[in-house]
């Protein structure tokens, strides 16, 4: 919303003169040495946060020097950035953390550089590990950083779209990266938006609330403020009017051509792709029965590029495939993001910490609830409070719940893409709707319940909604899960149409970092409610379901087992519900003003899309200092091209909607 | 696995099912003579329906439960004939859009602020429905509203409806009792409870000051809206302001 109205660099690189700028010495900040810590973000008053783990201690003592652990601090800090590549080959392949959960970065203004904060983790299970390199952000706030960190991308593929956002968002380069552009915001975009002394048009303050609105807030209608008045800062030499983008042209170029897309050069310009351009040469063409046509010399056939989406319902919101076809084969696939970018993690800066909790809602606003307990049980880890017993319960109620929804929904639209017009979604939607009732009359809202509080929750279920909810989960949902595993499990059809196709195996679905349903079809066991458990979820009975296919049919059964397993956790909890206080909702005194101690913390939870973390570093003050999601809609999409070529463009859509992503997370 | 084709038809089955049963449904409905008929929205939204589920909206509504939340309204005080607002801007400051703007009212002579909103602007553009600002208001004086049709006929001024103002805002409170009615009486419940402590205080101090006539004030319980304390209930930021029930839609 936000960047619509800023300025879109000219698509020539000569038009925006930062060369001159990016010549100019790293601030003097930058080189202070990696030990002094920022003054802002010491010691953590509250509890420790992390403490030094074995493996940590085991890399410190493998890499010496080039691994320091300035205290206090959460995690490693690799001080070399030439090591990094060596330190994660280690963590990966001798202390088996084998899947780069989360990477992003922070920008430390008043400090001079900025840091990228990378959290791999064991599939096996556990807690992950936190290594972080420092990067000098340079004096220009136009250019991309000096300094390229060694993109990790050979070591773990999961890396790839998380890079790429930090370069999108930061301006840090990363070298060796196979694609590195600009990601959720347009090639041309001016400026990083996520550093601190970037503002957006309309820019007010930097942390909410904005004293405009009380005692004298007079209001003005947003849309008086249009994008030609005052506050739009546009590059220089640059003419709105003249303006005439075609940021894909490199785009598609650099998928006829096979040649990777040019390397982003220190001034802050992809360069445009090498020739040739225009006709795949070097791709076979085969016949009926599979004979390479290539060297007969008859049959000329051309490569094409196909847009799918943003407008279109197989793409399940805004989302972009860019597909080179070979007939109706994929051949290649790249994504374009972003339609729904909101800028969700500066909004989220600007907020106080409550703030936040209705916004969480936004992101994958299927299963809002599901995203408010990974945003409080973070913050929750930051502050050092517990919720309540009753608390608890309602949360792993609602919780699952939502997960029953969301995978309801998930595979009424696979179906769709399928084929299946409408008449399976429907059915699962109407029992999506009986679950969203009960939300509605919790919480007051069907989709954004904004139902967590930081200690609590906002309201306690009544009688009358317990017996709604014990309906649904002793009575209805089981008998329709049946319904539905005999309208579709056994059909001859969808296994046609779905066995096999979208086969990505374990170890490649790890290295891509994939989660959630996908990643447990393809046979590992990796459930956050279970390796790195949460909440109360250690005092409840259930299985975590695992399927060995891969593909797309043991993804859709997959989130049928599911299913079985959160109803199990819900009557479990639903009949524990009245061991608990009634009433008893809200740990310590309800507070809208919350400091949480300056500190950081990455907290976790299994959404029904897969592992949803969130990033916070905290300065002491009434707002989050960094406020990073980790999307599992955006991190899955990362292995799709994978998962696709090779099939049709029919299976294509069926592939990404076995995924199961919303846009509203991808985009963020 | 059995005979090709046989899992076809057990879904065929199941669209059978569902066929009949929306005809089923309704006829039983249309058989049942008892007169003890429940509406046809809350009939077909209930757990316990198999049929249809849809209802013909501008027709048929569905019955909102209490909690629902929409764009907020101000909760006129009817009996005392003022607002119940004291503009005391913490709706505005955890409202996370930044939507809510106030304008306190200041004393012409003295220029104090008076505890009553001179100007109070929602954006329902903005508005994100969170319903923090009825949760985290101390005087009840701003709660969410189950209005939730707001489009507006073009040659109607755009500012006046979409950007709501003090007067389109306040509604009396017999409105808040009439689609809150546990807060209501949650609210009541409180008020007397807080007149009770009040008059029980009053009592003990009027005998301590007989005792000691130069026995020192009662600190202030907020300074800015100081004289507001008198007009409303005591604010009471540690009790969940919406513990309420509200009944299911679909019961």
């Amino acid at each position: 919303m936000a960047e619509e109205t800023t300025h879109p660099t000219p698509a020539e690189p000569a038009a925006a003169p930062k060369a001159a700028p990016a010549a100019k010495p790293a601030s003097p900040a930058a080189t202070k040495p990696a030990a002094a810590k920022p003054a802002g973000h010491a010691a953590p008053k509250g509890p420790p946060l992390a403490t030094l783990t074995p493996e940590l201690v085991q890399l410190q003592q493998h890499f010496g020097e080039n691994v320091i652990t300035p205290a206090p601090y959460v995690g490693v800090l690799v001080n070399d950035l030439n090591k990094l590549r060596e330190v994660m080959t280690y963590v990966r392949d001798q202390l088996g953390f084998d899947m780069l959960a989360n990477v992003t970065a922070v920008d430390y203004i008043k400090e001079g550089y900025i840091q990228v904060v990378y959290h791999p983790q064991r599939s096996k299970g556990g807690q992950p590990i936190t290594i972080k390199v420092r990067v000098p952000r340079g004096s220009d706030p136009v250019a991309p950083t000096e300094v390229a960190v060694p993109s990790l991308t050979p070591i773990y593929a999961g890396a790839e779209f998380q890079e790429r956002e930090i370069y999108d968002m930061y301006g840090v380069r990363f070298e060796g990266h196979p694609d590195l552009r600009r990601i959720l915001t347009w090639e041309g975009f001016y400026g990083w938006p996520l550093r601190k002394d970037w503002h957006e048009p309309y820019y007010e303050g930097d942390t909410k609330p904005f004293d405009s609105r009380w005692p004298g807030g007079h209001h003005q209608l947003a849309e008086e403020r249009v994008p030609w008045a005052d506050n739009v800062n546009y590059p220089p030499g640059f003419d709105p009017l003249n303006f005439n983008a075609n940021p894909d042209a490199g785009l598609y170029d650099s998928m006829l051509s096979g040649v990777p897309h040019a390397q982003v050069e220190p001034n802050g310009h992809a360069q445009q792709a090498p020739q040739p351009k225009g006709v795949g040469a070097a791709v076979p063409v085969y016949d009926r029965n599979h004979n390479n046509l290539a060297d007969e010399e008859e049959l000329q056939t051309d490569q094409i590029i196909v847009n799918m989406g943003p407008q279109h319902p197989s793409t399940h919101g805004v989302l972009r495939m860019v597909v080179k076809l070979d007939g109706e084969t994929v051949t290649d696939l790249k994504l374009a993001l972003g339609y729904l970018h909101r800028n969700h993690e500066k909004i989220g800066e600007r907020n106080t910490w409550l703030h936040n909790i209705p916004y969480t809602d936004r992101l994958d606003y299927i299963c809002g609830i599901a995203n408010e307990l990974g945003y409080v049980i973070t913050v929750e880890k930051m502050m050092g409070i517990k919720p309540t017993e009753r608390a608890e319960y309602l949360r792993v109620i609602m919780a699952e719940l939502t997960r029953i929804q969301s995978h309801f929904w998930a595979i009424g639209f696979l179906l769709n893409d399928l084929g299946a017009f409408y008449t399976p979604a429907l059915y699962f939607i109407t029992e999506r709707d009986l679950i969203l009732d009960l939300f509605e009359s919790v919480s007051g809202s069907r989709l954004m319940c904004n139902y967590m509080r930081f200690g609590g929750v906002s309201r306690d279920f009544t009688e009358e909604q317990i017996a709604h909810a014990r309906e649904l989960a002793f009575d209805r949902i089981p008998r329709k899960i049946d319904e539905l595993e005999q309208l579709l499990t056994d059909n001859e059809i969808i296994k046609a149409r779905t066995i096999g196709v979208g086969y990505l195996p374990a170890e490649r679905s790890i290295n891509y970092s994939l989660t959630g349903p996908c990643l447990r079809a393809a046979g590992v066991p990796y459930d956050i409610r279970r390796v790195d458990p949460y909440s109360i979820y250690d005092r409840f009975d259930f299985e975590i379901p695992v399927f060995y296919g891969a593909d797309v049919y043991d993804r859709y059964r997959v989130r049928v087992a599911e299913m079985r397993q959160s109803l199990r956790i819900v009557q479990q909890a639903l009949n524990q519900l009245d061991q608990t206080k009634p009433g008893d909702i809200q740990a310590g005194k309800k507070a809208y003003n919350h400091r949480v101690p300056a500190g950081e913390a990455y907290g976790r939870v299994e959404t029904p899309k897969g592992e949803l973390g969130f990033y916070l570093v905290s300065d002491g003050g009434q707002n989050p200092y960094r406020y990073h999601v980790r999307s599992s809609s955006f991190i899955n999409l990362n292995s799709l091209k994978e998962m696709v070529v090779g099939h049709k463009v029919a299976d294509a859509v069926v592939i990404l909607g076995s995924l199961d992503i919303v846009l509203g997370e991808v985009d963020r | 696995m059995g005979l090709m084709g046989t899992g076809i038809l057990k879904g065929l089955g199941v669209t059978l099912r569902h066929f009949i049963d929306t005809y089923a449904e309704d006829l039983k409905y249309v058989l049942n003579k008892s007169g003890a008929r429940q509406p046809r929205p809350l009939r077909r939204q209930s757990p316990k329906n198999k049929g249809l589920v849809t209802v013909e909206y501008p027709r048929e509504r569905l019955p909102l439960p209490e909690n629902f939340r929409y764009v907020p309204f101000l909760v006129y005080d009817t009996e005392k004939q003022d607002d119940k607002c004291t503009s005391c801007g913490i709706c505005a400051k955890v409202c996370p859009p930044q939507c809510i703007w106030i304008v306190r009212t200041e004393d012409p002579v003295t220029k104090r602020p008076v505890p009553q909103p001179k100007e109070f602007y929602i954006d329902t553009t903005i508005c994100m429905n969170c319903g923090y600002c009825a949760e985290f208001c101390p005087f009840d004086a701003i709660k969410m509203d189950h209005d939730y049709e707001l489009s507006y006929y073009p040659d109607q001024e755009p500012h006046a409806r979409l950007v709501h103002d003090k007067s389109r805002l306040t509604k009396p409170d017999t409105y808040h009792a009439s689609i809150h009615p546990t807060d209501w009486r949650r609210e009541l419940e409180d008020r007397a409870a807080e007149e009770a402590k009040k008059k029980a205080a009053a009592e003990a101090k009027a005998k301590a000051d007989a005792a000691k006539p130069a026995g020192g004030a009662a600190p202030a319980a907020k300074p800015a809206p100081a004289p507001g304390a008198a007009r409303s209930s005591a604010p009471e930021p540690d009790k969940p302001a919406q513990a309420d029930t509200g009944k299911s839609s679909s019961e």
